[in-house]
């Protein structure tokens, strides 16, 4: 095919990297001061598309560079090197409520960034773009070893970085959804940890009617991290997320078995029966259905269900005796949980205490429930499948795409650093590298 | 020396799924397992990124060693051919207990200095390997794995015997992500095609290397990573009853099927060649009257070549002058006397007199397999003389040798050569000094790169100035 006009091209450098790295778009040989609009789309697992877009204008070389240039309309605006990313939609027409999840750990999230002619907002598919380039972004780093848990009792995923180790672990507890997701535990051991996930929240069967685990579920899997030949036995810690939190903490205070070296908490809360089993913690939260509230788009508003945050001293974990450090992330725009206020009575009560130098919180403005790994798309409300009732709600999460997905940045760096300082022992001497 | 190794047994608790790429070696370098109790400081290494084009710079960060401690930071490949190859540093740690790799000197080990990509181009095989290796992927789908790890105290050796203090996986790819490889056969044409994403139309380049040889694919499949579709075509095989057939026309044609794609604008193609394959290249460039690429490289070539002769009466007349090769004091073999002195005779070299495109010539000051030096001082004159020296711009690199390879290559001064003239197995001499070599890879791949973009994807016409 015959053709005259220069070729644009596109750059994408890392064009492979790991989920929380930046990446580098570039556009080239396009003609001076042209109209674009860079487009990124992801086909998910689930077979949705998600697509984001920013608008720009080339320089006086023909240059775009999104690392650099102002985004002047969009999914996003103003200088965003990853906006392509974290301001991530479903396309028009998409299925209601959707989700970005990885199920598939072992393969990366595949994204198409293209080049289009003119500042567009929609029929991308319809359109020829000038120039396309492919980035594959990564949960596992190479040599990362994948390990199917089913010993025990327990059913989780253990994730261990390359090398001989023995490396501090990780017991990661996501939140009431439920399932095995597996993609942060394969972050993090991809940044040096052996990380368990772990599924409790499938109710187990047991002739008689479904059942919760109990605690000794928990009790199994942190001596199963403890005992494994390539973790060191003393330096575990627990992740939580939402339900998750209120999983690692009562566990971290009442448990003579599980003894985290620190504590990272993710959007959630203290408050639940002390020395409940998950069955008691459903139940207390039952007591409490009415308070379900209803947004404007009859989404559901599941905050008040824990508050307010009770006196009571057996209604609520006694973080006044955690004896390791806690690291608290909190979206302050959270509708799902009382996470701040939770934060907040945590605050208090260790204070009281004398070990509120353990805590550290960390809260975010305009921030939503759901505090994923960097550049996740960020989702205010969502499709949600009720365990128990075998019901699908759509429940109101929270946050504003631009302080949530900033928040998202800031929050995992900060977890990231918390963990190496205790469980590496890197005490604050060096920062950390970032690309 | 003997290789030990031990396997690492998974424990009782789990049933392995091993993570689909990285296969566990059924070997792998470890014999001691520290104590699982608590250590008092564990380092930390980091690689980013962990997977990278061959062509793209990593960087490696050790932090929370000891403040002035002693490591070595230690690489290690296992080919494809199931050879070991290693590089090391090193290095002692600041005030933060912290190593860069970008920004520390090397103390010793393979590679000295400040150099964030010695643990690459310093890779050696490790002692007691076969002699005379060449690392060259063959597969380019899958990428090449290498082990950055670090260990205690600066050691030289025995690597398979220790402990690292810790481990990283990387992995080097010549395939960007979306790249399309398709094989061609036709008209009689034996080659590999690799597509870049996107709706194109791309320019295009011919990609062809020297007398080694067989299909090599690797650079192609670089260079559509960089947005230029690109054909690497097979021209010599094992098989001598094919080469007989093999003349300017079968160039020709496979010009043509890469012109004709439609993904490729027809109107920016460039031929590229390596050694034997630069004569074809230049051949091609001054003499062809349906192959007119947009520009030209040639990479340690010589325009000294018969002209108008079949590859077979090519080789018949370089074996007579094989007579001029010599042999040093390692039993390797130099050939870069054979097309010397220069030939004043008008049919025994390409008249780039004749050139119309612009043409970049890359050589090396130490290459002992061929008198590209000399031959591009002769160009030089001679484009001179025709009125078209403008076109040519030379990049001529002290003390490299002849195998001018993609960035961070493993420099080889000599390696295991099959002659395609005789089918003798000699060890040929490449020439080149490992740390200047490995510049010149880097410098002269850049430069490539910015040549091909100038001329393939920017709208200058041909005959303006470079």
């Amino acid at each position: 095919m015959a053709g005259k006009e220069p070729c644009p091209l596109i750059v994408v450098r890392p064009s492979r990297c790991i989920v929380d790295e930046k990446f580098l778009v570039l556009v080239q040989n396009l003609p001076p001061g042209l109209a674009v609009t860079v487009h990124a789309l992801i086909h998910s697992e689930d077979d949705d598309f998600w697509e984001a877009f920013g608008h720009y204008i080339s320089d006086d070389r023909g240059c775009v560079n999104v690392a650099k240039d102002a985004s002047i309309g969009g999914s996003y605006d103003g200088v965003e090197p990853m906006g392509l990313l974290w301001s991530m939609k479903p396309i028009p027409g998409s299925r209601p409520g959707l989700r970005l999840r990885k199920k598939e750990v072992h393969t990366p999230l595949v994204v198409n960034i293209s080049v289009y002619q003119g500042h567009m907002n929609e029929r991308f598919k319809d359109t020829r773009a000038l120039a396309c380039a492919v980035a594959e972004r990564w949960y596992m780093a190479p040599g990362v070893q994948r390990v199917g848990i089913t010993t025990n009792g327990l059913k989780g995923t253990l994730f261990l970085p390359p090398g001989a180790g023995p490396f501090p672990g990780l017991l990661d507890l996501w939140g009431g959804g439920g399932g095995l997701v597996e993609y942060r535990s394969a972050l993090l051991a991809s940044h040096g940890y052996v990380s368990l996930a772990l599924d409790y929240m499938t109710p187990k069967t047991s002739g008689n009617g479904t059942q919760h685990v109990g605690n000794d579920y928990f009790e199994a899997a942190f001596r199963l991290l403890q005992e494994h030949p390539q973790v060191c036995g003393d330096r575990i810690a627990m992740l939580g997320l939402s339900f998750g939190t209120s999983v690692a903490l009562g566990m971290a205070v009442y448990s003579p078995v599980i003894k985290p070296k620190c504590l990272v908490s993710v959007s959630g809360s203290h408050v639940m029966p002390v020395n409940g089993s998950l069955s008691d913690v459903f139940a207390e939260i039952k007591k409490n259905a009415h308070n379900t509230r209803h947004d404007e788009e009859n989404r559901i508003i599941w905050r008040d269900l824990l508050l307010p945050i009770p006196d009571d001293p057996s209604k609520k974990v006694d973080v006044g005796r955690i004896q390791c450090p806690v690291l608290l992330l909190v979206g302050e725009d959270d509708q799902n949980w009382p996470a701040s206020e939770s934060a907040e009575d945590m605050r208090q009560m260790m204070e009281k205490a004398g070990n509120s130098h353990l805590l550290t919180i960390a809260s975010y403005p305009g921030t939503g429930h759901l505090i994923e790994p960097p550049y996740s798309p960020h989702i205010r409300a969502s499709n949600f499948m009720v365990a128990q009732a075998r019901t699908k709600v759509i429940v109101l999460w929270g946050g504003q795409t631009v302080p949530h997905s900033k928040a998202q940045e800031d929050a995992w760096q900060k977890t990231l650093v918390f963990l190496e300082d205790h469980l590496y022992g890197t005490k604050h001497r060096c920062p950390r590298p970032q690309n | 020396m003997i290789f030990r190794s031990y396997c690492i047994l998974a424990q009782k608790t789990a049933r392995v799924l091993v993570s689909g790429r990285h296969q566990l070696p059924t070997c792998i370098w470890l014999s001691l397992r520290r104590s699982a109790s608590s250590m008092a400081v564990c380092p930390v290494l980091s690689v980013q990124p962990t997977r990278a084009l061959v062509d793209e710079k990593f960087q490696i960060v050790v932090r929370n060693l000891h403040p002035k401690q002693e490591v070595t930071v230690h690489s290690l490949h296992h080919s494809e051919d199931k050879d070991y190859w290693e590089a090391f540093g090193h290095y002692t740690s600041d005030e933060n207990g912290t190593v860069t790799v970008m920004e520390d000197a090397s103390r010793g080990g393979t590679y000295t200095g400040t150099e964030p990509m010695g643990l690459l181009w310093s890779l050696r095989p490790i002692p007691g390997s076969r002699h005379g290796l060449r690392m060259r992927k063959r597969n380019v789908l899958s990428p090449m794995v290498v082990n950055i790890s670090v260990y205690k105290g600066h050691m030289n050796q025995g690597f398979s015997e220790e402990a690292a203090l810790a481990t990283v996986v990387t992995e080097r790819w010549y395939l960007a992500p979306g790249v399309q490889r398709v094989d061609i056969r036709e008209q009689g044409v034996k080659g590999t095609l690799f597509i870049p994403p996107g709706p194109g139309p791309f320019p295009a380049v011919l990609d062809m290397w020297g007398g080694g040889g067989g299909l090599v694919e690797y650079r192609a499949a670089l260079l559509a990573s960089h947005g230029f579709v690109a054909l690497a075509l097979e021209y010599l095989t094992p098989n001598k009853k094919r080469t007989l057939d093999i003349e300017t026309r079968y160039f020709e044609t496979a010009y043509h099927i890469l012109q004709s794609l439609p993904q490729v604008s027809s109107d920016r193609v460039a031929v590229l060649g390596l050694s034997f394959g630069a004569s074809v290249t230049l051949t091609l460039a001054a003499y062809s009257k349906t192959a007119k690429p947009r520009c030209c490289v040639c990479i340690s070539g010589s325009h000294v070549h018969p002209v108008n002769k079949t590859l077979f009466e090519i080789f018949q007349l370089m074996n007579q002058s094989l007579a001029k090769s010599r042999i040093d004091e390692n039993n390797h073999v130099i050939w870069r006397d054979v097309i010397l002195p220069i030939p004043t005779e008008p049919d025994l070299k390409v008249d780039v007199g004749k050139i119309k495109c612009p043409l970049l010539v890359v050589i090396a000051q130490d290459d002992q397999n061929w008198a590209t030096v000399e031959s591009t001082e002769d160009m030089e004159q001679i484009m001179e003389r025709s009125g078209n020296r403008h076109l040519l711009t030379v990049l001529s690199y002290p003390d490299a040798g002849h195998l001018i390879e993609p960035p961070y290559t493993p420099h080889i001064r000599f390696s295991n050569f099959i002659t395609h003239f005789n089918g003798e197995k000699v060890i040929m001499l490449w020439g080149g000094q490992t740390k200047p070599h490995a510049d010149a890879q880097e410098d002269a791949w850049e430069k490539i790169l910015l040549f091909l973009q100038k001329h393939l994807y920017q709208d200058i016409p041909p005959e303006a100035k470079l």
